[in-house]
Order: C-alpha cells, then structure tokens, then sequence
C-alpha cells in the first residue's frame, strides 16, 4: 500500500457521502412532493413519470457528459455531478410516493373524508403515515443507486471515490480501483441496511 | 333534551330521547353518465327516527346515503340537513356533525383504538383528557373493555369488535345523524345479534337521527322505525315495519319471500 492513501481514502470516502448526501436530499426534496401531487392529477402523470424513466434511460456516463455544456447547471465539478445524481434518483422516489399513496385501502379514505378531514389532515395524518414505507423503500433504492452511480461523477472532476478508480483505471493499477471500489460498496450495504431497517419500523401491518 | 318521542323495540315500548337533525330529501337524482343511478328520492326522515333503507346490491341504497354527508352531491334535487341543503353546508363542518360507520370500518390501521375513537374530537381539538375519557366511556358503551382496549390496534381485533369501534368512532362527537352502510354485513350471524341488539340499546340511549343501509329484510324488520324499499333508484315503498310486511309489489314480496321459506 502507497503511502498516504488511508487518509485519502477517508477523505475520498467523506466526499463521496456529501456527494450522495446533497443529492439524495435534493432529490426526495423534489419527488416526494411531486409524487404526492401526481397522486391530485392524473393528467399529469404520464408526462412526468415519463420524463423520470427517460432520465434513467440515459447511460449515466453519457448523462454526465450531456450536462457539461448546460449553462448555469453544467460545466466541470460537483454541482454538475449532482445535478445528474438528482436525475437519476428521481424516478424510484417519485414512483414509490405516488404508489404508496394511492395504495391506501379506499374504505380508509372513504372514512376519513367522511369523517370531516380536510385534504391537508387526510395527507397528513392518514395517506403519508401509510405510505412512509413505501416511500422510503424507493428513497433506498434510489440511495443505494447514488452511492454506484456517484463513482462516475469524478470524469466530471466530482470528486469521491470514483478518483480512484478513474485513477486505478488509466494506470492499470487494480490496488488503486479496489481502494475506490470497496469502499463504495460498504457504503452502499450500509444504506441499504440502515434505511432497510427504519422502513420496517414504518412498515404498518 | 326537550322533546321525547317513542320507540317499539322487541315488542316494548321506550320513551325516547330525541336530539337528532331531520334529514329531508327532495326530489333526488343522481346521474353517472346516462345511468340514473337514483330517480326522484324524496322522503323525510324526522329528529330521532331511524330509517332502514332496503334493496338489493345496485339499488342505489349507499348512494342515496352518501348524499346526507355530501361524499355525492345530488345532480338535481337537494338533501337538507337541519334544514339546509347539503351544497349550502361547510363540508367539513357538516360531515363533523355527522357518525359514519361502513362495512368494512375504514379504522384507522396506524392509529390506536383510541386515537381512532376519539378522532373527530382531536379534530375539533379538544383537551386531550377530554378524548381519553370520551373513549373510555364510549367504548364502555358498545360493551368492550377500555383497559383492555384502548392501547391496540385495529389489527389486533376480531371483526365483530373492530365493527364496535367503527360505531363507537362515529359516536364520539356527539353527531345529530348517524349513517350506517351495511355495518354489519361481514360478520357471523351471532355476532350480527349481538351488534343489532346494541345497536337498539343504543338508539334507545342516544336517540340520534339514523340512516341504516341493508339489503337483509330480518335485519330491517328488526331496527327500523320506518323502511324504505330502494328499486332502481326509485322509492318503491315506505313504511312501518308492521306496515311492510303487507306490501304487495313485487320487489316487496321478493324480500319477504326470504322470510317465509322453511329452513329444512
């Protein structure tokens, strides 16, 4: 092992988390809200789940790539390499919320309304409650995702763990890409699990 | 309670406490696409009576019952609550002021039996000891133990208990109308017993304004004050339950048949 390249590791490993962090937040921030609204407007859903699977269509190397000549959200550096994590999160956070939501047994529904709850305490304090695990199953998924997808961000100069495997890459150094690699797997089964077990907490018989 | 009214129940007569709302229908229609789904309902049901509607699955028996707390709105015709229309009303105020217990409960599975008993009040904000004892007590009225109950969940109950909960939930704000659609209809045989003869108690306690959807004649013939016999959309029939069973239509003497046949 080089020297030096632990503490590299741990810094690549902070920036890689704050990378997926900002992005993840950023992202639930925009498809829970939207989910919730597809749920009010059916009109609108083919064209915004459409535009969501269009954006995971995308190879996400050709994603990163498209958005470097975007003026004000493109060019070189994270906040590039974000805007394109937060496309690719969408639609599993937006699909789940929509799903979630009109997954609440109608008879539930019925009564609430007839219960005299206005929209906002039916959302509140019935459809959110019963859809939070399926909410935040595809928040999971869509975490889980970012730590992979975030690796790529650093041929944009993105920074995280995927320095190194860019690095390990072009100078066929396979120490080097593991560096990278395995930390960014143990990221992601630590998502995974954490997020897995807050959902099972949610998770209303 | 000023005004006293009575009620034959089981063959005996009860003074009755009457502090319901009139419920009055004129001229009801309501349409989906060309199908008249109800056709000119106008009937009156007065402070404190209970009408069963009767009819068959299609009748339009649960339309006509969603019409009192507007979850439907009449296409033409109204429905006046306390004496006004129900597109005049507040809607949230109206359906606060109105019990609503449905066959398969629509109890709250997130919630505990006591925020589920106790939430209209919540709603209207009450102090929180206030719904804690309106809970209790009311739980202690549909006959299941609050110390054993309250802390549990919806899952955690038979049907015939949950059923209990659904009417202790639509009692708890003090409604002037109750609505019941087919309430118990999921349940065994004897629970259903059990749960009619509450549901007499009950009125016998409370003396709400009740509207009472069921397509099972014994049923009706057992809790109604009054029953109405829903045909296509049409009121065919209205009448005392010692008056219905001398009805001679057709659609009357098909629900009456059930009556007469032998068990063996």
């Amino acid at each position: 092992m080089r020297p030096g390249l632990s503490s590299e590791i741990i810094d690549l490993t902070i920036e890689h988390v704050i990378l997926v962090a900002i992005a993840m937040a950023i992202a639930i921030a925009i498809s829970v809200p939207a989910g919730i609204l597809l749920t009010r407007r059916a009109g609108m859903r083919p064209w915004v789940l459409g535009f969501a699977n269009v954006m995971q269509t995308i190879p996400s190397l050709a994603l990163f790539g498209f958005l470097i000549p975007v003026p004000l959200i493109g060019g070189i550096g994270k906040q590039t390499a974000i805007v394109a994590l937060v496309l690719y999160a969408l639609l599993p956070i937006l699909r789940n919320t929509m799903t979630g939501i009109l997954s609440v047994d109608p008879a539930v529904r019925e009564s609430a309304v007839a219960m005299g709850m206005t929209g906002w305490e039916l959302l509140w304090q019935v459809e959110v409650p019963l859809a939070a695990h399926t909410i935040l199953a595809g928040i999971r998924i869509a975490t889980v995702t970012t730590v992979g997808t975030a690796t790529i961000a650093a041929a944009i100069g993105g920074g995280g763990l995927g320095v190194f495997i860019f690095r390990g890459i072009a100078s066929v150094d396979t120490a080097e890409i593991l560096a990278g690699a395995v930390p960014a797997s143990i990221l992601a089964l630590i998502s995974d699990g954490g997020l897995g077990w807050i959902e099972k907490r949610l998770a209303v018989a | 309670m000023a005004v006293r009214g009575y009620v034959v129940d089981r063959g005996l007569i009860f003074a009755m406490p009457v502090n319901g709302h009139p419920v009055i229908f004129k001229d009801v229609s309501y349409r989906i696409g060309d199908k008249l789904v109800l056709d000119r309902l106008s009937f009156e049901v007065p402070a404190g009576e209970t009408l069963v509607l009767l009819g068959r699955s299609g009748s339009g028996k649960t339309t006509a019952l969603k019409m009192v707390n507007a979850l439907l709105l009449p296409s033409s015709g109204e429905v006046l609550v306390a004496g006004k229309a129900t597109n005049q009303w507040d809607l949230i105020r109206l359906r606060r002021s109105i019990g609503y217990v449905i066959q398969d409960t629509g109890l709250f599975p997130h919630f505990t039996i006591e925020r589920n008993v106790g939430l209209v009040p919540l709603l209207e904000h009450w102090p929180p000891e206030q719904v804690r004892s309106r809970a209790r007590q009311l739980l202690q009225q549909v006959g299941l133990d609050p110390v054993e109950y309250l802390a549990r969940y919806p899952r955690q109950l038979s049907g015939g208990q949950r059923q209990r909960v659904g009417v202790a939930r639509a009692l708890a704000a003090d409604p002037a109308i109750l609505l019941f659609d087919e309430p118990f209809g999921a349940v065994d045989p004897v629970t259903r017993l059990e749960l009619q003869n509450q549901f007499l108690d009950l009125r016998r306690e409370v003396g709400k304004t009740s509207i009472f959807v069921t397509h099972d004649v014994r049923e009706a013939l057992r809790i109604g004050s009054r029953i109405g016999l829903l045909h296509s959309g049409r009121l065919e029939i209205l009448a005392a339950p010692s008056e219905f069973v001398k009805a001679r239509t057709p659609e009357a003497r098909a629900f009456l048949a059930g009556l007469e046949e032998p068990v063996l």
